[in-house]
């Protein structure tokens, strides 16, 4: 017994060294190149060993860019700006919405309701490229074309049917009994739903919400095709990088531990919301 | 006034009939005893009544108002599930005191009120427990709390101790009926334990295939159950059951039970002919008589103060009696005669199952 599970016990911690391994490596690979030049990155054979510079974060920072071939304008804070308004109020906007929504979908039962539901969700599996041309056409006859709002419509394709679909999932686990329980109490049902509903919802909510966040943030082809630089998100801003010059890796790779921060850190911070129990124990039977 | 009055009630989902036709009245401070088994309704009665589903037909009047039209929390109720239902986020004295806050009293208003309830139900030491942190009897206590906190016309109880252990179902059953009288509520409680409904009850309205068979008094159930099925759900064994038919002859009016004459009430003579199940409670099969059915001893087991028989006639039938365990008992494989007490003694229609009036 005591030898299997020694074995057991080697056997996990390598199984997990390797995941560990497999997912963290890139992230850690990409930080050391943000802090290298083009040449100590592109040396032969590559080394791990090299004199650290900030140069190519300093340069995001004030838009100046360096290459072989002279000064570029970038605007990268630009952006990242826009990266984040386009997400943070993709996903507000899509929890406006959603979250009533899924709560009638997991409470009530009305005609064409699962249809109706399942729409939504199949926005997730069509390819963003079917929706775009007829989109795109739609978006210069309605003026939405390179605009903030006609970006953060768009985006709703991606996180309302998350959210939907997510949250509907949670509240369909929370005991009618214990809505009906705050009703009989004496409570409308708007304090019902927004005492008793959206409380235990919350880490659904949360998760729903972040996963949403970070799709939005991810999404390329959307701002690509219906917006200009200026309302571009990173995802995109990084082509600017593939220069006449070459392709500027310590610069792409500095962006990319820029953008991916803010998505890392409020993974991290969620993460507790998403383990946390449901129903805590209060619904028997 | 009545206090609660149904009328023809009926629940129906799609082609699903639950109930149908109800009828149900219950003066103030009444406890009325919903009794049936599990998929017959009962807590759907109980959420009609609420007001969180709506009847298919039918009127449910509070206070001498139809309700039809008022929402759950105007209709004056108070109601504690089975599951208890607590609100897994508040502590216990925020659960209770949900009902208060929502009738708009103030902070020590709601205080005071939550710990005399809880008071009252010996949960004072764990009001500042979150649901998880307590036993399921203190989340039992919990949920009566709640549903009496605001000193509801009508309370509706579900099954309050179908998920509490033993010892604890037994405490609260002899704790119950005072704590309920105390309240001046209406109540109505649901239970599938029949010593739970006799213990607590003014009435007991037995709920079976969609109809209230017998609304009466525990007494009356007992001795005077209206059908066979009634009969079958009270009593602890159940009543001995036998297929027969009246006779009568000039030395009066008898059945054929295992293959020998079981003398009844003359007055049942009026039935002579009719195919009937005869019924006679465990308790009221008496042993060692000179008279009476011979029959043989098959097992003996103790049943808390008694001890239950089972005995089978030359002719197969097997019946059971229950003594007092102070009773002289015989052993397994002993020959003996067994009488049937009146009083423990029913007959009814084979067809329609109703008891039959002698």
């Amino acid at each position: 017994m005591d030898h299997t599970s020694t074995f057991e016990k080697v056997l996990r911690g390598v199984l997990i060294t390797l995941v560990l391994i497999f997912f963290l490596f890139p992230i850690a690979w990409i930080f050391l190149m943000s802090l290298q030049t083009n040449e100590t990155i592109l040396r032969i054979p590559p080394s791990i060993v090299f004199t650290p510079i900030i140069d190519n974060y300093t340069a995001l920072i004030t838009g100046q860019l360096r290459t072989a071939a002279g000064s570029l304008q970038l605007n990268f804070m630009q952006n990242m700006f826009n990266s984040v308004l386009l997400s943070v109020c993709s996903v507000a906007l899509s929890l406006v919405l959603g979250v009533p929504a899924a709560y009638a979908f997991a409470r009530f039962k009305f005609r064409l309701g699962e249809d109706i539901a399942f729409t939504l969700l199949s926005f997730r599996f069509a390819p963003a490229l079917l929706v775009l041309l007829p989109l795109s056409l739609y978006f210069k006859t309605l003026g939405l074309t390179n605009t903030y709002i006609g970006l953060i419509w768009v985006y709703q394709l991606i996180c309302l049917p998350l959210i939907l679909w997510i949250v509907r999932g949670y509240f369909e686990d929370i005991s009618p009994d214990i809505e009906h329980a705050y009703r009989i109490a004496g409570n409308s049902w708007w304090k019902t739903f927004t005492k008793i509903s959206i409380p235990l919802a919350k880490p659904g909510i949360a998760a729903a919400g972040l996963l949403a966040f970070i799709f939005a943030w991810n999404n390329f082809i959307f701002a690509l095709i219906l917006a200009s630089a200026d309302k571009q998100p990173v995802t995109v801003g990084a082509l600017a990088f593939v220069t006449a010059s070459g392709i500027q890796y310590g610069q792409i790779a500095a962006a990319i531990i820029i953008s991916i921060t803010p998505t890392l850190a409020l993974a991290l911070y969620a993460q507790r919301y998403l383990v946390e129990g449901l129903s805590m124990g209060a619904v028997k039977g | 006034m009545s206090q609660l009055v149904i009328k023809s009630l009926s629940k129906a989902y799609k082609s699903f009939k639950v109930f149908d036709g109800l009828n149900l009245e219950a003066s103030a401070g009444e406890i009325v005893v919903i009794f049936g088994g599990s998929g017959t309704g009962k807590t759907i009665l109980l959420r009609l009544i609420a007001g969180v589903e709506e009847p298919s037909s039918g009127t449910i009047e509070i206070g001498g108002h139809d309700v039809a039209d008022i929402a759950p929390e105007h209709r004056g109720v108070g109601m504690a599930f089975q599951n208890f239902a607590l609100f897994p986020h508040m502590s216990a004295s925020e659960n209770i005191a949900t009902p208060l806050r929502a009738a708009g009293a103030a902070d020590d208003k709601v205080m005071a009120g939550v710990a005399k309830v809880a008071k009252l139900l010996k949960i004072d030491h764990v009001l500042n427990h979150s649901p998880r942190e307590l036993s399921n009897g203190q989340k039992q206590r919990t949920a009566l709390a709640r549903a009496l906190a605001a000193s509801p016309q009508i309370l509706l109880l579900d099954d309050p101790l179908r998920n509490v252990d033993a010892k604890l179902r037994f405490e609260m059953r002899l704790e119950l009926p005072r704590l309920l009288r105390q309240s001046g509520a209406t109540v109505l409680y649901v239970t599938q334990d029949y010593k739970e409904a006799m213990a607590l009850a003014d009435r007991i309205a037995v709920l079976a295939n969609g109809k209230f068979v017998q609304t009466a008094t525990p007494e009356d159930i007992y001795t005077k159950p209206a059908t066979l099925g009634v009969a079958r759900l009270f009593g602890d064994p159940s009543i001995n059951t036998g297929e027969t038919v009246i006779a009568s002859d000039s030395s009066g009016a008898h059945v054929v039970l295992g293959g020998a004459r079981v003398s009844v009430a003359s007055s049942y003579a009026s039935h002579a002919g009719r195919a009937v199940t005869f019924g006679v409670r465990p308790e009221a099969v008496e042993l060692g008589g000179a008279e009476g059915l011979e029959a043989e001893v098959v097992a003996v087991t103790p049943l808390n103060e008694r001890v239950v028989l089972l005995l089978q006639t030359a002719s197969g039938w097997e019946f059971l009696a229950s003594l007092p365990a102070t009773a002289k008992v015989p052993d397994a494989g002993a020959k003996i005669r067994a009488g049937f007490a009146e009083h423990g003694t029913h007959i009814f229609d084979r067809q329609t199952g109703e008891r039959l009036h002698g």
